[in-house]
């Protein structure tokens, strides 16, 4: 079976071809045996062996992995800081859900106070949850201006730019739905004005704030409501369009910084013409 | 961008990726990096300024002045300074819509093929233009002062009882955060989202001023939780804002 090539990663990190003393299996001595190590090793090789031919996963790993990426600078990072927060916010989330009620007549806003007063790190991972959020946001905005400013969302990448609006979009709508949770006067009274302003919309507009509101006042099913979007509806929708934004973002590969132009201009292959 | 330019730019973009390094591990590293930096950044902001909790929401006597989170400023300040009530859809859903419809459709409608920003003086212009109206209906969103308090005295003319009552329905008005959209003397959102109400007494019956507070036109928001549970503050405040004159 013909092997792919290795990997292009730094010297530092490519196996050290085996001294010719040391055979793996050491049978330069005779012994047969093999090391605790090397059967780790081995066992370790099965395993992914077992999983690859039932899958045939590795080659387009190698390929996710070791393809080329042009040049780039810091500004480069931001898609992939933005999803680290989304990971936290996911984290961090899941955790507050271990405590939280959705109870508007009593059990909403106490669970808060168990959270924030008594539970083990129980504000620290509440402040991390409400931090993350601004922290996405600014990203967010950071990656798309550098995206507005580089040019890339130009051909090929016209779905990636279209989808990262609808993220933004959703990510917004995350804050908008997040902040009535703790249940606080703040949460209370922004969220009234917020569904109110939704509903001057024209057409539309009464039918998304009754759907937001439950209802056509504010009541016991708005809590439960918000939350199920805030934890269900709007996280699958956006781990939906992250997968499509990073296979994009993969398929097409990142741009180069426009300002950057090909050493040399390629060699025309004219033996087959 | 024409079949030409495509290709162009196609082919331009497979000799700088060949040119480039693998993605493993030289980006990963630097995206680990820049994750550790995000990490450390929310986990000291979550210790330096913490989550507090406010007291319980109270939907009748809320002293709570109903602000967005911060990177909602921008849109409740357009809310504020587009000020003919008759625009207020325009503010509340025209604004936000066509700046949404605009970056969707922003790969269709710019369609030269140069990428260098300082040779796309209209996208420059159009990024810097939106960026710095961003942060300046950010700014003021943020510094919109607070209006929980009334700033009026009684008229002379009162009894003293009716100074009481002007007095306590002052207080209910500003409690209730009227003020948020509406203007009063020298108090109160400039921008008039909602009507000014220096004078409401004298367009409106009390029996009116009661009847649009339980049922009001949106995007105000009903205060009949207060006609319910507390009558006498809520007569307080009929009584109040009919006496304005």
């Amino acid at each position: 079976m013909p092997r792919l090539p290795t990997p292009p990663i730094p010297k530092v990190l490519q196996p050290k071809p085996k001294r010719p003393g040391q055979n793996g299996n050491g049978n330069e001595h005779g012994s047969g045996k093999v090391s605790p190590a090397e059967a780790a090793q081995e066992a370790g090789v099965t395993v992914v062996d077992w999983i690859d031919e039932r899958t045939s996963l590795s080659g387009g790993l190698r390929w996710l992995m070791f393809r080329k990426v042009p040049h780039g600078n810091w500004f480069y990072t931001l898609g992939s800081a933005t999803l680290f927060a989304f990971l936290s916010q996911t984290i961090t989330g899941v955790f507050l859900a271990m405590y939280y009620r959705p109870d508007a007549t009593g059990g909403a806003y106490e669970s808060m106070r168990y959270i924030v007063d008594d539970a083990f790190l129980g504000q620290f991972v509440r402040g991390m949850h409400k931090w993350g959020a601004s922290v996405m946001v600014i990203l967010i905005f950071l990656h798309m201006g550098r995206t507005f400013f580089f040019g890339a969302y130009k051909y090929p990448r016209e779905m990636t730019w279209i989808i990262g609006v609808v993220l933004l979009i959703l990510t917004l709508a995350m804050s908008f739905t997040g902040y009535l949770l703790p249940f606080d006067d703040r949460a209370y009274w922004a969220t009234i004005v917020g569904v109110n302003i939704n509903g001057t919309a024209p057409f539309l507009g009464p039918y998304i704030s009754d759907f937001l509101r439950a209802g056509p006042e504010f009541g016991a099913t708005t809590l439960s409501r918000f939350y199920a979007i805030h934890m269900l509806l709007v996280p699958g929708l956006i781990i939906a369009l992250i997968s499509v934004h990073l296979y994009l973002v993969a398929k097409l590969g990142i741009t180069a910084p426009p300002w950057t132009k090909p050493d040399e201009e390629p060699e025309l292959d004219v033996a087959e013409v | 961008m024409n079949q030409a330019e495509k290709e162009a730019y196609l082919r331009e973009y497979s000799i700088l990726k060949n040119e480039g390094k693998p993605f493993f591990p030289y980006a990963v590293a630097k995206d680990s990096a820049m994750a550790v930096i995000v990490l450390l950044v929310i986990i000291f902001l979550s210790l330096m300024f913490g989550a507090e909790l406010g007291p319980k929401a109270d939907p009748t006597t809320t002293t709570y002045v109903p602000r967005p989170d911060w990177y909602f400023f921008f849109l409740f300040e357009v809310l504020r300074v587009i000020k003919p009530p008759v625009w207020t859809q325009l503010a509340t859903i025209g604004v936000p819509t066509v700046c949404m419809v605009l970056l969707f459709l922003l790969p269709f409608y710019d369609r030269s093929p140069e990428r260098r920003i300082e040779r796309r003086p209209v996208a420059l212009t159009a990024g810097i233009l939106t960026i710095m109206a961003m942060a300046y209906l950010t700014y003021s969103g943020a510094n919109a002062g607070s209006i929980s308090v009334v700033a009026l005295k009684a008229p002379s003319n009162l009894t003293p009882s009716e100074t009481a009552t002007f007095n306590a329905g002052k207080l209910v008005m500003g409690q209730s955060g009227c003020l948020a959209c509406h203007r009063l003397g020298d108090s109160g959102n400039s921008a008039g989202v909602g009507p000014n109400l220096a004078r409401v007494g004298l367009y409106l019956k009390p029996a009116a001023i009661a009847s649009t507070l339980k049922n009001p036109t949106p995007p105000m928001p009903s205060f009949r939780s207060i006609a319910q549970q507390y009558p006498t503050k809520f007569k307080d405040l009929v009584t109040f804002l009919s006496d304005l004159q």
